[in-house]
């Protein structure tokens, strides 16, 4: 016996010798003989012919021993949920031991999801995905799946969100038959891309995109293989944290696998194989259920766009440094069955870009979405997702006809997109009267530190700070959203400690900071963003990038509420901080906004990057240059006339709003009681709010009579080429949207945008 | 099966209630006769007669005023059938400068106008700012919600619509 098998545990031993005795036969790895493959097919024919997973008519098990069905659920979440908490202490990447950026997963043998922990519940499918993919490849056959292998995936077009994701993912065995697969995931810091981090902004196809695992074996008998090991190792530019990332995936997937066997020990195989899939039939109905409970059927429209202002960018190719414009015209269609079809016809062209997405990252930003408006009680498993439809051309941003697409920062786009999702959501939960559910929308995650260097410590360092998974949330249906709190993408919503980035960052924070105007304004406003000042100290070399909305909303309001604030850039270099420091001078701790800066006013720079876009590739810092991260607000939600004396008060004295703003979008009459004290004064608010109920009927025209004045823009094309290519792509993609727009404003049937040269 | 009181249901819709109070709701089963107070609740409070079916927004609502279903402000202002956009029958105003930007957002914390601006759309009648858009100029006008109203009542609640009953 070869000594490294020495390590396994008894049951892997003698599932590993189970498997052996079908060598030379007929026999496959799945139940009774058959291939996974077998098994795969079958069950997605029973879905196609039946309508329910599996064939599944009757929920035998939840119906007739409905406290053990129960049981057996929670003893398989509370497996799930205890391999996270324990592993993610072998980490030593911040992004998962401070802000727990990793979950675990079971899945049938076909690769449906049965339970997950919490975490980031993003790959409830991705995975699902992954080892379908796998199956669907002959795996079985080449590169054979035995007790005691382990997986590896991070490729998007495979299934993921983007290559940062990392997937680990261990077939579990019990008496020769393949009965499921545990799998882990983690956010790495780096992914050796063209450019650093986890987010990482150059890279402009595939090629760039990092170190690419396209479902690979990575190990045999419970061990790594030394040369993927190695390989990983020369891939990132982080390669310790990869390594105890990949070690907590691992220890994570062997602790849900020994929760599996324990599991059948006690309850015997036949149960726990009636369970895995009665389960996920009973989320499939569970979700429908909740869609009939909590929301509207109607068709909901929710359009959002964003900005990728790289037009002349210095370092990318010719293809790539140009202007373009995210288009998801999201919609969302419920009928009265219950059924939820997301649509993104009409969304413009996959780009030169990194931020593309394939379908299954759409499918991973769909799911953390619905699991905290839709599905928060209930089991989350693939069942949902037998529930739902998503649709999108061919060649769109979303669903790129091409594995060529550079995807590495694919969240850039996914974000914004599915905040029209949780607006339609909204609207049904206000039809309903489920107030207390609605959100106007969340803010987008921007601007955040990444970049590479070197350390204090005098080590190559790269980086990606994830302070962003703490940004504002729109306006709810009865208060204000959350001030830099939660990031629904990323339900995690820990920023980390300053002291933790500082020992990882060659930078320290100056502050760290609520943004004032961020938040959208409205009878409720959204919550407010937070603004980071770093000093690069104790580098000899820092690169930063910047990635951020900024010439374009993108987290819209609702019912009258704006949407929040756009980024900028505002960086200064080759500065007198050396100076400030020695002679004790104020230095700035915040930015607050450009038209009443500390960043201008306490800091004099040879070299001040002030910029109204939000993106850029690396740029270079030196000793004490200044970086700021600026991130965003949630939506308002109302009409910001309806705001509350006593709430406008309180944003004044908290500096979530300044004086002028408060005054003209919410109409107040503000006196200075002090320094920096304010107070409305609700009699002389209520005569100015009048006035300007009158001031909205004297200048607002009507719709119609507006239509006809801008249709001649639209018809002499007097938009900039973004636009106009933006348009131009959406209309070559869809004949549905390619109608929409020609009939809405009146236009012959082979209308397209003149481009120029 | 959690069931509030009415008062609870209007603490929610003035955005009087208690922020534990909310999230308790915010974390327990919903309760299923939630539409019915809320809706006879909203109709107590209408200034008019006219049978709400759906409210759309915190203003607007489908009725049906005695001949037809449609879109209605609690100021009273009816906007058309509601199978129809009622933006297409609301006042406008676009902010499509950097200065009518400012009066909203601090300087280069606001779109570029050429990229995007912002449509506010105004009731007719009482002023209020129902909606405002943000897309690019030249963005065919977004119809943000349309209910299927028979198939609500019928499939979902088991019932007739109340104009039907």
């Amino acid at each position: 016996m070869p000594p490294q098998q020495d390590q396994l545990n008894d049951r892997v031993r003698t599932e590993q010798e189970r498997i052996n005795e079908k060598i030379g036969t007929n026999e496959g790895i799945g139940w009774n003989g058959e291939s996974v493959r077998e098994m795969l097919e079958t069950a997605e024919n029973q879905y196609e012919e039946t309508g329910h997973c599996y064939g599944i008519e009757e929920l035998q098990l939840k119906n007739e021993t409905p406290i053990e069905y129960e049981k057996i659920f929670s003893q398989l979440r509370g497996g799930l949920v205890n391999a996270r908490e324990t592993a993610l202490n072998i980490s030593a990447s911040p992004i998962v031991k401070e802000i727990g950026e990793l979950s675990f997963m079971l899945y049938t043998p076909e690769g449906d999801s049965v339970a997950l922990s919490t975490g980031i519940i993003v790959h409830v499918h991705t995975t699902s995905d992954a080892i379908k993919w796998m199956i669907r490849h002959d795996y079985e056959d080449n590169p054979g799946i035995e007790p005691g292998d382990i997986f590896c995936n991070n490729d998007p077009h495979i299934g993921d969100v983007h290559n940062t994701d990392v997937q680990t993912i261990v077939p579990v065995f019990w008496e020769g038959e393949l009965i499921a697969w545990a799998a882990g995931v983690t956010h790495e810091v780096d992914i050796g891309a063209s450019s650093p981090g986890g987010d990482p902004v150059g890279p402009t196809s595939r090629y760039d995109d990092g170190f690419d695992i396209p479902a690979m074996k990575i190990g045999e008998n419970d061990r790594l293989n030394a040369d993927y090991e190695k390989r990983a190792e020369m891939g990132v530019r982080t390669p310790e944290l990869w390594k105890l990332d990949e070690r907590c995936r691992l220890a994570g997937c062997h602790m849900v696998r020994d929760a599996v066997h324990s599991l059948i020990e006690e309850e015997g195989v036949d149960t726990y194989k009636q369970f895995v899939r009665e389960v996920i039939e009973d989320g499939r109905r569970d979700f429908k259920q909740r869609i009939k409970e909590l929301t509207v059927p109607g068709r909901y429209q929710a359009p959002t766009f964003t900005d990728v202002p790289l037009e002349g960018e210095q370092g990318l190719p010719k293809r790539s440094a140009n202007n373009d414009m995210m288009h998801a015209p999201l919609e969302v269609e419920i009928e009265s069955d219950g059924s939820f079809e997301l649509d993104f016809d009409g969304s413009d062209a996959q780009g030169e870009h990194v931020f593309n997405c394939t379908p299954s990252a759409l499918q991973g930003a769909i799911w953390v979405l619905l699991t905290q408006t839709i599905i928060p009680n209930d089991k989350i498993n693939d069942g949902a997702y037998y529930a739902t439809e998503t649709s999108a051309p061919d060649g769109a941003w979303c669903n790129p006809d091409t594995v060529r697409a550079a995807t590495a920062d694919a969240w850039h786009f996914l974000r914004p997109s599915l905040s029209g999702m949780i607006r339609s959501l909204s609207r049904s939960f206000n039809a309903r009267g489920y107030v207390e559910e609605m959100a106007s929308s969340y803010g987008d995650t921007a601007n955040y530190f990444q970049g590479e260097g070197t350390d204090m410590f005098g080590q190559p360092f790269a980086t990606l700070n994830f302070e962003l998974s703490s940004q504002g949330f729109g306006a709810r249906g009865f208060t204000d959203g959350f001030d830099a709190a939660y990031a629904m993408w990323n339900p995690e919503a820990d920023l980390g400690e300053v002291e933790v980035w500082e020992l990882l960052e060659p930078a320290l924070y100056l502050g760290r900071t609520l943004k004032p105007n961020s938040a959208g304004m409205g009878k409720y406003r959204g919550g407010s963003a937070f603004e980071s000042v770093r000093m690069a100290w104790g580098t000899d070399e820092l690169y930063l990038q910047n990635n951020g909305n900024a010439l374009a909303f993108n987290s819209p309001g609702m019912f009258g509420g704006y949407p929040s604030s756009t980024g900028y850039i505002h960086n200064v270099r080759d500065t007198d901080m050396e100076e400030r420091i020695e002679n004790r001078d104020k230095y700035p701790v915040r930015d607050g906004t450009p038209e009443d800066s500390q960043m201008f006013d306490l800091v004099e720079g040879e070299d001040r990057q002030f910029e109204e876009r939000g993106t850029s590739l690396l740029e270079e810092y030196d000793e004490r240059d200044l970086y700021l991260s600026v991130n965003r607000g949630g939506a308002g939600l109302g009409d910001p006339l309806e705001r509350s004396v006593e709430l406008i008060e309180e944003d004044l004295n908290e500096e979530h709003v300044q004086q002028k703003y408060a005054e003209r979008v919410y109409g107040t009459h503000v006196k200075e009681v002090g320094d920096g004290e304010y107070e409305v004064d609700p009699e002389k608010t209520a005569s100015k709010r009048d006035r300007i109920r009158e001031q909205r009927g004297e200048e607002a025209i009507p719709v119609d009579e507006w239509l006809e004045q801008r249709r001649e823009d639209v018809v002499e094309g007097n938009f900039i080429p973004v636009v106009k290519k933006t348009y131009n792509e959406s209309l070559e993609l869809s004949d549905e949207w390619d109608d929409h727009f020609r009939s809405f404003w009146d236009l012959p049937a082979d209308f397209t945008f003149e481009m120029e040269d | 099966m959690p069931e509030y009181s009415k008062e609870r249901i209007e603490s929610l819709i003035d955005g009087t209630i208690p922020f534990d109070d909310a999230k308790d709701m915010m974390s327990a089963y919903k309760d299923s006769d939630r539409f019915d107070k809320y809706r006879e609740i909203l109709q107590e409070r209408a200034a008019w007669d006219d049978t709400i079916l759906l409210p759309l927004t915190d203003h607007l609502y489908v009725v049906n005023n005695g001949n037809d279903r449609v879109t209605k402000c609690d100021c009273g202002h009816e906007f058309g059938d509601y199978r129809d956009n009622w933006k297409h029958e609301a006042l406008i105003n676009v902010r499509d400068s950097r200065q009518d930007l400012q009066e909203i957002y601090p300087k280069a914390m606001h779109s570029d106008p050429e990229w995007m601006v912002l449509r506010e759309y105004f009731c007719p009648g009482c002023k209020t700012q129902l909606e405002v858009e943000a897309v690019p100029p030249g963005y065919p006008i977004v119809f943000d919600f349309r209910p299927y109203i028979d198939d609500f009542y019928e499939d979902w609640l088991g019932r007739k619509a109340p104009d039907k009953q």
